[in-house]
């Protein structure tokens, strides 16, 4: 599939000394979900900006769908729509009044049918003749999000958009995207919730430190670095982990009274069985069993800490 | 929108600033147009009515080309740096730097509108002052275009205090001590003929006179300065102010870190 952006060697130095993006290469195809992972600091925001021509990058290049952001930045910003981390609106105007001003910005007619669709989309509509200032948090983040859709763009950013939002929004969010995505457009966000990466994202990439640690399939990713656990509740609680018991590599937790056993998810032979019999033999009873699988934050802990 | 130009864009801005107007009649329109009918009736009636003509016009009538150049001043000013800095304020601003938009069809957009906001005001104050006074207007193609040019020009520099400013402190500091000031010493209430020297002298280093003299002349056809100065003065600022958002957008100075 062809790419909707090419970064190249990006690199970003701001008049501090400051360096927030050091030789960034980056490739998302069209139509996917690519969510991007960092710490506060990263660099998640400037790349986003750059992209947006909000920052002037350092050096390196950038293209949208083909086009160069600086020498044919009207048909890269064309394509692009972008809703920032801040909410941020001319709170005096109405919510019709806005949605239809960012259409115009990007030069196209107005379309009254498209907007209303669009504001019925993001449960706005009952609201259109409200002034920003008289909404909710909640419903200025569906006008953000209306607004940097007015002029149909082929890429959506998503800067931390479940940021402080409740849970029904967040859900309506995630509908919109997916929606979105059966559209056709491309879509980048980055998020704090890396619960909403795992269950939204095509692709993930993390960045620390300015630089991309990696670039991989969402699926891909858990299943290279994840890992499994069994949790056993033991019937007596143990002083120590009999010797007997060391190569598993086990974890007394709770005081003695759980033992965790943290195993290679992409292998059969894991050696739960051949633990389970030892403990059988050693007269450990136990009074409960739980199995758990490491979650995307798990990886993105490890991948940020390894970099650390 | 094609690929050189963006006129929907333009007018989208430019529409919204001037809507801007409307949701604030009171501030934009009806308190610069109190204020200036309360100096007709204070300068031109009690005070004018005891003084004598001033180059050959009646006081009344020759305090309304400075009263109106306070205000085209003032507004042009205020009108372009609050519309620009709100958004800056608000970080709304992304819309704009992010959209499909070259600078000079920013720079059009907002310094067109605050232009014309300022140009209606001084229209406004203009048939205003007609009610009170018998006025009399010489070069009216010259009145226009002096118009004109002082509130695009002073909308740039309006334009750029919204971008340097930081505070809303800031924003009204330069108009408060610098450019309301020079009005009053340029010339808006007197022929600066009526100083003594050494400033009479001096007053001739004030940009503001030679913008109120032509503005008088194409009133009266008398003027303190030479009408060509005048015009010269006007576009070297004009020149000076597109130099200055010419930098800024090209540094991303305040802008684009």
């Amino acid at each position: 599939m062809s790419s909707i952006i090419t970064v190249s060697g990006l690199r970003k130095a701001y008049d501090t000394g400051f360096v927030a993006l050091d030789g960034v290469d980056l490739d998302i195809a069209k139509g996917e979900i690519f969510a991007l992972l960092g710490p506060n600091g990263a660099g998640k925001t400037t790349l986003i900006s750059i992209i947006c021509g909000l920052v002037r990058a350092s050096a390196g290049e950038v293209r949208i769908d083909g086009h160069e952001i600086n020498r044919e930045y009207r048909a890269a910003r064309s394509a692009i729509g972008l809703v920032p981390q801040d909410i941020s609106l001319e709170i005096f105007a109405t919510v019709w009044d806005t949605v239809r001003f960012s259409r115009g910005l990007f030069g196209l007619k107005p379309d009254n049918g498209f907007i209303e669709t669009l504001l019925r989309d993001l449960t706005l509509w009952d609201k259109r003749h409200a002034r920003i200032l008289e909404l909710s948090g909640g419903m200025k983040r569906r006008v953000m999000i209306a607004k940097a859709l007015a002029h149909e763009p082929k890429l959506l950013f998503l800067d931390e958009p479940t940021a402080g939002v409740d849970v029904n929004l967040r859900r309506d969010m995630w509908v919109l995207v997916r929606s979105l995505r059966q559209r056709g457009v491309t879509i980048i966000l980055t998020t704090h919730y890396i619960q909403e990466a795992e269950e939204m994202a095509d692709r993930v990439g993390v960045i620390a430190d300015g630089k991309l640690l990696l670039v991989e399939q969402t699926a891909a990713l858990m299943h290279r670095f994840g890992k499994r656990r069994l949790r056993l509740e033991l019937a007596r609680p143990l002083a120590e982990i009999p010797a007997s018991l060391s190569r598993w590599n086990l974890e007394l937790a709770e005081d003695g009274r759980c033992l965790v056993y943290h195993f290679d998810a992409n292998t059969t032979e894991n050696g739960v069985q051949d633990l389970l019999r030892a403990l059988g033999e050693l007269g450990l009873d136990f009074t409960d069993l739980e199995t758990g699988r490491s979650s995307l934050e798990d990886i993105f802990l490890t991948l940020v800490e390894q970099k650390a | 929108m094609n690929a050189r130009f963006n006129p929907r864009g333009v007018w989208t801005v430019y529409r919204a600033e001037m809507a801007r107007m409307r949701r604030t009649f009171w501030q934009s329109i009806a308190t610069p147009v109190i204020t200036t009918i309360l100096y007709f009736v204070v300068f031109g009636g009690a005070v004018g009515s005891h003084m004598h003509s001033v180059q050959g016009v009646g006081y009344g009538a020759f305090i309304v080309p400075g009263l109106i150049m306070l205000t085209l001043l003032t507004q042009s000013i205020s009108n372009a740096s609050v519309g620009f800095y709100f958004p800056i304020f608000t970080k709304a601003i992304f819309e704009i730097l992010s959209a499909p938009l070259s600078a000079f069809e920013t720079v059009t957009a907002y310094v067109g509108a605050a232009a014309t906001k300022s140009v209606l005001l001084g229209l406004i104050i203009l048939i205003t002052a007609s009610f009170f006074i018998k006025l009399q207007i010489l070069h009216p193609v010259w009145m226009v275009a002096f118009m004109l040019l002082t509130s695009i020009t002073f909308s740039l520099f309006g334009f750029i205090i919204g971008i340097w400013a930081r505070n809303f402190e800031q924003l009204s500091i330069i108009p408060a001590i610098i450019v309301t000031p020079l009005t009053f010493l340029g010339g808006a209430f007197y022929s600066i003929d009526m100083l003594p020297e050494p400033w009479r002298t001096l007053n001739l280093f004030n940009p503001v006179v030679y913008l109120i003299s032509g503005f008088r002349w194409s009133f009266y056809g008398a003027a303190d300065v030479r009408v060509m100065t005048s015009l010269a003065c006007t576009l070297g600022f004009m020149a000076a102010c597109l130099a200055a958002i010419w930098w800024i957008f090209r540094t991303g100075y305040r802008l684009k870190p």
